[in-house]
């Protein structure tokens, strides 16, 4: 067996380990078989893909790959990851929910926060609803496989009229001796005039191998509901030997009714590869979404966000502001979709993308799309890139103050507009401080 | 305290200034007068550590150092004072983040010990008060959305924090009315001591009714042609700079 995959290419991998084990997966075996079948027609994007040109996954989808852990946390390594002091907390190791480290049980009341194999088992009613109903598995490869192939997740269901005040902190936790591709999922439904922050983290801790984690998160938003998502990247700081191993792909997609408000934020702060896909389906009236995005990257560093706005019906909302710090050889990636469709009249929408490139050898490609095919609209969108302003730096100079400090209190102005959005006071701390950090390697 | 000794810059291999020579004692006010185009500006930025600028030519020793040699921060650190003409604006750096910075750098360069929270506080209030400068102002992003007058306030508003030896105000009345323009020259003349110097870089000599000035020096095609008191400035701004063309030729 393990010989007959050695010179196979990893969608061969994928679609035979898929054949071997599809029988241990939990829930619906057709809706499995589909998804399957959609990968295999789509594969894995190369260069020749118009959305992943930017983003060689390919490249680094090469040699053998298990699908399964191959090492473990220990309990002390998962307690330094929980940043918050404060939170109902959930731990998903190598794509798996670790009820013991969870806390899934004694939850307020209209709160259920179980793994995706619980939720089947169940047979929770709201589950069974919503399940892989969002994310279509034809419109991206990296949807159909983790639909196809995913083990595990959590599954967070907040009630009717019920308000969660403190935060529900996900922990997505990898690491490997061995190459591993890992497809963990999670669905997230908030009902009815309920309300709830939740924070998903990406940490890839003492690993001597590549990991592959495509993470797949439904959101559901009903009328009224009101729903804070962050989602903090940070996939390598812990690798002593700054060897580059955490891989992301980040799908993120949430649907909205009627009078919602939804906002999220997307930190990505390390990894070696991180690509966001964030869609937002707008299908009601009256509904506000904020994205919002900051990237800091260094290195060799990929990171992409592909952003997708999709205003279905009248009077709805959305403003986007995404940032980035381009250092290194690194490459950022912002592409931004809004779709104003017919019926969407009186709609706002607005969009902008800035960056800082501090370095010759970094890139930015920026691409704002906007389709509008109603008339009755408001939109904008900018996108600009620049250096630190000579003239700032001069400025603070002249006052006292190092070249160093200068750069640091004028990139720490420039992400302040971004890290000012965060509403949980402990976490935005956090932030400032992993950014801080960021800021000290870099002036 | 300050000794200019022929001193050459140029940009973009322009020739702007054409030998400047000035000696400035400590205690005393100079003024520095010139029509558009004569310099006055750039002496100010290479005094500050422009880079764009380039001295081909000349020593400026300032307190017994070669200040050509310093960085623009160990200028500010050795207590050389730039108010801009045109202040920058710098949005998401609160003023009071930027002042306690730039004086605990000042201070550790000198070995000092960061200032405590508590006193930079009093200090703060203290100077606001000088340069009747609203409170709301010093909260808020270094001169974003200020008004001309707001950010003039605030350069000396930053000079009072700083305590600078040599002040230099380049141009601190342009765009200031009357009433604005009094509150800038006493907080200045609030400043001075006989153990700092200014320098004045000034087109109308209205400031200096205002602020008087120990030596008034007219600065024309690069090079100081004129040297007096503060007669001199009266005088020029009832002929004009056309006299002083007039008197180069002849």
């Amino acid at each position: 067996m393990e010989t007959a995959i050695k010179t196979s290419k990893v969608k061969d991998q994928l679609i035979s380990e898929f054949e071997t084990s599809k029988l241990f997966l939990f829930g619906n075996t057709q809706l499995r078989d589909k998804a399957m079948e959609s990968f295999n027609i789509q594969g894995i994007p190369n260069y020749k893909h118009e959305e992943y040109k930017y983003t060689r996954i390919d490249a680094m989808l090469k040699g053998e790959f298990n699908f399964s852990a191959n090492k473990n946390c220990s309990d002390e390594q998962i307690e330094q990851l929980k940043f918050l002091k404060d939170a109902y907390t959930v731990i998903i190791e190598n794509g798996i929910f670790v009820e013991s480290l969870s806390n899934s049980h004694n939850l307020p009341k209209g709160l259920t926060i179980c793994s995706l194999l619980d939720a089947v088992k169940s047979d929770s009613p709201v589950f069974e609803k919503h399940y892989a109903q969002y994310a279509d598995v034809n419109a991206d490869p990296f949807i159909a496989l983790n639909t196809a192939m995913t083990k595990d997740g959590v599954f967070i269901h907040v009630a009717k009229n019920t308000v969660i005040e403190k935060p529900i902190h996900i922990i997505h936790v990898s690491t490997a001796s061995q190459n591993t591709i890992i497809n963990p999922r999670n669905l997230i439904v908030v009902d009815e005039n309920a309300q709830a922050k939740i924070i998903e983290s990406f940490e890839t801790i003492d690993s001597t191998a590549k990991i592959f984690c495509n993470a797949l998160t439904e959101i559901v938003i009903d009328e009224r509901a009101i729903m804070d998502h962050y989602k903090i990247q940070d996939e390598n700081t812990r690798l002593k030997d700054g060897q580059d191993l955490g891989y992301l792909m980040n799908t993120t997609q949430v649907i909205q009714k009627t009078q919602s408000v939804f906002s999220t934020h997307t930190f990505t702060l390390s990894g070696t590869l991180v690509r966001n896909n964030l869609t937002i389906v707008m299908d009601g009236e009256h509904i506000e979404s904020n994205l919002n995005g900051l990237y800091l990257t260094a290195g060799n560093q990929v990171v992409d966000n592909h952003t997708l706005v999709d205003h279905r019906k009248p009077n709805c909302n959305s403003n986007e502001l995404y940032k980035g710090i381009i250092d290194g050889k690194s490459t950022a990636t912002f592409n931004g979709k809004i779709f104003v469709r017919k019926d969407a009249q009186k709609t706002n929408a607005f969009q902008s993308n800035k960056n800082i490139l501090l370095s010759e050898a970094g890139t930015i490609n920026t691409k704002p799309q906007l389709e509008i095919y109603a008339d009755d609209v408001k939109c904008s969108h900018g996108a600009s890139t620049g250096k630190l302003d000579e003239d700032k730096i001069f400025y603070l100079r002249a006052r006292g103050l190092s070249p160093e400090s200068a750069k640091k209190l004028l990139m720490h102005a420039f992400a302040s507009e971004v890290v000012n959005t965060v509403k949980i006071a402990p976490l935005q701390e956090y932030i400032e401080g992993k950014i801080f950090k960021v800021f000290e390697l870099k002036s | 305290m300050l000794s200019i000794k022929n001193l050459h810059a140029s940009i973009d291999g322009k020739e702007i200034l054409k030998g400047i020579n000035l000696e400035i004692k400590a205690g005393e006010v100079h003024a520095i007068m010139g029509p558009n185009g004569s310099g006055k500006s750039t002496l100010a930025a290479v005094l500050a550590g422009r880079s764009e600028f380039e001295v081909a030519e000349g020593k400026v020793t300032y307190d017994g150092i070669d200040l050509l040699e310093l960085s623009p921060e160990n200028r500010a650190r050795e207590g050389v004072f730039l108010a801009f003409q045109y202040p920058i604006e710098i949005p998401g750096v609160s003023n009071v983040n930027f002042l306690k910075t730039a004086i605990n750098e000042i201070r550790a360069y000198k070995g000092l010990e960061p200032m405590a929270a508590k006193d930079f506080l009093v200090m703060l209030k203290e100077k606001q008060k000088l340069v009747e400068l609203d409170a709301k102002l010093t909260s808020r992003s270094v001169n974003e959305g200020f008004s001309g007058g707001e950010k003039k306030r605030n350069e000396i508003f930053q000079m009072a924090m700083l305590d600078p030896k040599l002040a230099i105000l380049d141009e601190t009345d342009s765009g200031l009315d009357i009433d604005a323009l009094r509150i800038v020259a006493n907080g200045v003349n609030k400043l001075k001591s006989k153990d700092n110097a200014t320098i004045i870089i000034t087109h109308y000599q209205r400031l200096l009714d205002y602020i008087v000035p120990d030596f008034v020096h007219i600065l024309y095609n690069g090079k100081i042609v004129k040297s007096g008191h503060k007669e001199l400035a009266l005088e020029l701004e009832e002929k004009g700079y056309d006299f002083i063309k007039e008197e180069i030729k002849a």
